[in-house]
């Protein structure tokens, strides 16, 4: 049980809602903060597909409508999965790789407090004219639209000046603190997509920090960066915006597929197949992510001879992916398979993001891309890839460390009733999605024609399903956490760090500092006790 | 607690391994974000001054800011100097060295301010025109960076006259000339394209 909080009187709980250097606290801040956003980000989404469900304007005007999908998007990246990936890099990182803490616990703890305060600050919007410009801020829109457009900006910056910070803290923890033994090609892949995703932080977020505050001295000082009238140009906007957020997909993808390596080997019994490609297909994604971006621009009036190199290098993306998706399939075949909640959702995983990213090879094709441009389909490959993938990776995590982190089990029928909702929720709300979209259907409006009747009914209800899917989680995570049966050590039998030491860890993490001597994924090769097969003692 | 203190200092030590000091790693890291920010900031004003090229750029004060180009490069020289004394346990050189990189910063954002007001005087602003907007971000930005590094210049030389550094634990004043370092290198990129290009 965690040890008394500092003030020694308060019950240990509360240190949760306070300043805490210990990267387990700040990692379930991270983690149950971000959930909060996710909840609220989802209740948006539940207003928009209510709006949605009949043509006309049943629920809202045109304004309300753009507030509601602009907060919708941005909540949804900047609160919930960049950062909720962030909580699991800090709750874990320390403990797969043998450390006591994270290189900078301060600075650790400063970036988990940017988020509630930039996260006000975008709920804040709302009240002021509200940001309406959508998550990607396109000028002019973004430098006309209401007040709210400047406090949407500045909590974006801070958001950014936090994953920045974690980036920072998580590169140099892996560099510098790693325990005896764990070398560079033993780390959990985990550690692999934190690493990658750190990469793409450190390079591409300081360019949409760069970019909006360009926005804002816009907005607040009458500069002229993006003013037609005076020779400012708007596509500088979407090229600096895209060299950020189509990077940014990799940053809420990476750690994601991270997690996902983690959870198969375990419950498919065999070692990973294919460890170092799955590591450097990591590398490769983050590399080759920065050069694609103006494959979102195929539209904007870019010189038509360099679409092509980025419709190549955009294409190109698919292979290290195939090469993740290849060797987890791999891992799985002739398997002795476990079905827990985490592997569902991994497997879950698995079938809605492939549909993700081969219809961004889809996008990512001139001609098509050309057709089907700021349509529905879009909206649908955007979340597969983002709702179908990332979220399900979330949960396959959320379900796998739920016995680490709170040291008691899960109840798995409930678990398995939460996956089967939330897989049929996904593929009914965003299935119909890509037809309504190749049909013409275009998005970020609050009315439609009668003939998409149907497919967006569909797709409501998918998404009701979806909003209903969360009701078995909470109730399963907070009874639980509260009265369920005490987890082992552990309880599936994995080979990480992590699971070396108690379930939750105890401060400071190891009794002893763990000498590492196998790899994570060693499955039948080792005899099944800890890779800790010594204490460090007192080297 | 202090026993697993102590494991914790020496596993911290054996992560080392490759040389690595963490809180260097994170200055570098921090650097190169920094070097993307000005980076997406320099693209904005290379992107107008190419294809929306404006007169104003000849009220520049090019000897002016060549002087203040020195000065600034002078600080991070001095720098060097302090973090030499330093090595060798000359506190009171540190001292020394760190005070006139304080006068040298000062000054230099003096001769930006000078600068600046001038060409207000001129009609060039930050409001008034594409160059002005893009000319007084761009120097603003580095300025502000300037005036970070002079704060933390001044709590550098604080901790050097409570006695902070001495030969053998110096990465404090390390770390801060990586960064002042930093500063220099991007005004050097700054000058050449906005001044002499």
């Amino acid at each position: 049980m965690p040890k008394p909080s500092l003030a020694g009187r308060l019950p240990s709980w509360t240190r949760y809602l306070w300043w805490n250097t210990d990267h387990k606290v700040i990692g379930l801040q991270y983690i149950v903060t971000t959930f909060i956003f996710f909840l609220l980000g989802g209740l948006m989404a539940m207003l928009i597909r209510a709006e949605l469900l009949r043509p006309g304007f049943d629920l809202m005007n045109g304004a309300e409508y753009d507030r509601l999908f602009t907060n919708h998007g941005s909540v949804m990246l900047f609160l919930w999965i960049i950062p909720v990936l962030a909580g699991f890099g800090n709750y874990l990182i320390p403990l797969m790789i043998g450390a006591r803490d994270m290189a900078f616990p301060r600075l650790n703890a400063l970036s988990f407090w940017l988020i509630p305060p930039a996260g006000l600050l975008m709920l804040a919007s709302f009240f002021v004219g509200g940001a309406e410009a959508g998550w990607t801020a396109y000028v002019p829109l973004s430098i006309r639209g209401p007040d709210g457009q400047t406090l949407w900006a500045i909590s974006v910056v801070i958001l950014g000046m936090s994953s920045i910070l974690g980036a920072i803290n998580f590169v140099t923890t892996v560099f510098t603190m790693r325990a005896e033994g764990m070398t560079i090609w033993r780390l959990p892949l985990f550690v692999w997509g934190i690493l990658a995703t750190s990469l793409l932080v450190l390079t591409a977020t300081p360019v949409l920090a760069a970019g909006l505050i360009l926005v804002a001295m816009d907005r607040l000082f009458g500069t002229l960066f993006f003013s037609v009238a005076a020779g400012g140009d708007p596509v500088l906007w979407q090229n600096i915006f895209w060299f950020y957020s189509h990077p940014a997909v990799y940053i809420m993808v990476l750690p994601a597929m991270g997690i996902i390596s983690e959870v198969i080997p375990v419950f498919a019994r065999k070692p990973l197949f294919g460890y170092k490609p799955i590591a450097m297909s990591s590398m490769a994604i983050s590399v080759l992510g920065l050069t694609v971006w103006a494959h979102h621009m195929f539209t904007s009036g870019m010189d038509p001879r360099l679409r092509i190199p980025y419709m190549i290098s955009s294409m190109v993306i698919a292979v290290p992916t195939g090469v993740k998706f290849f060797s987890w399939l791999a891992t799985m075949w002739d398997g002795k398979l476990r079905i827990n909640t985490p592997m569902l959702f991994a497997m879950g995983f698995m079938s809605l993001f492939v549909i993700g990213g081969i219809t961004g090879i889809f996008l990512a094709s001139i001609p098509i891309d050309l057709h089907v441009h700021d349509s529905y389909f879009v909206v649908a490959h955007l979340h597969y890839v983002l709702f179908g993938g990332s979220v399900s990776a979330v949960y396959a995590g959320l379900y796998y460390w739920f016995p680490k982190i709170t040291g008691r089990m899960y109840d798995e029928r409930l678990g398995i009733v939460h996956f089967v909702l939330n897989f049929l929720g996904t593929s009914l709300a965003y299935l119909p999605q890509f037809e309504a979209g190749l049909l013409g259907m275009p998005r970020r409006v609050a009315d439609y024609a009668d003939q998409f009747t149907t497919l967006n009914a569909l797709s409501s209800v998918g998404a009701f399903l979806l909003g209903i899917s969360t009701l078995p989680f909470l109730y399963n995570a907070i009874v639980s956490w509260a009265t369920g049966p005490k987890a082992a050590a552990n309880p599936w039998r994995a080979l990480t760090l992590e699971w070396t030491t108690s379930s939750p860890p105890p401060a400071e993490n190891f009794e002893d500092i763990p000498v590492v001597s196998s790899g994570p994924y060693d499955f039948g090769q080792t005899p099944a006790v800890s890779p800790a097969a010594t204490p460090a003692g007192g080297s | 607690m202090s026993e697993h203190m102590t494991s914790h200092a020496e596993a911290y030590r054996s992560g080392r391994a490759l040389g690595l000091q963490p809180l260097k790693l994170g200055m570098w890291l921090f650097l190169a974000s920094e070097v993307m920010f000005f980076g997406g900031l320099i693209s904005a004003f290379l992107h107008y001054k190419v294809n929306n090229p404006s007169t104003e750029g000849a009220l520049l004060d090019v000897p002016l800011v060549g002087v203040n180009t020195f000065v600034l490069l002078t600080s991070s020289f001095t720098v060097v100097l302090g973090l030499s004394a330093i090595r060798q346990g000359d506190r009171r050189g540190l001292v020394r060295f760190l005070a006139a990189t304080v006068l040298l910063g000062v000054a230099f954002l003096g001769g930006q301010a000078y600068e600046f007001v001038s060409l207000y005087g001129h009609g060039v602003t930050l409001n008034g025109s594409l160059f002005g907007s893009t000319f007084f971000t761009l120097t603003g930005f580095h300025g502000l960076h300037v005036l970070i590094g002079l704060i933390w210049a001044l709590s550098t030389l604080y901790g050097a006259l409570r006695g902070r550094y001495a030969a053998d634990r110096y990465e404090g004043v390390e770390v801060f000339g990586l960064y002042w370092h930093f500063v220099d290198v991007v005004w050097i990129v700054l000058f050449t394209i906005i001044y002499l290009v």
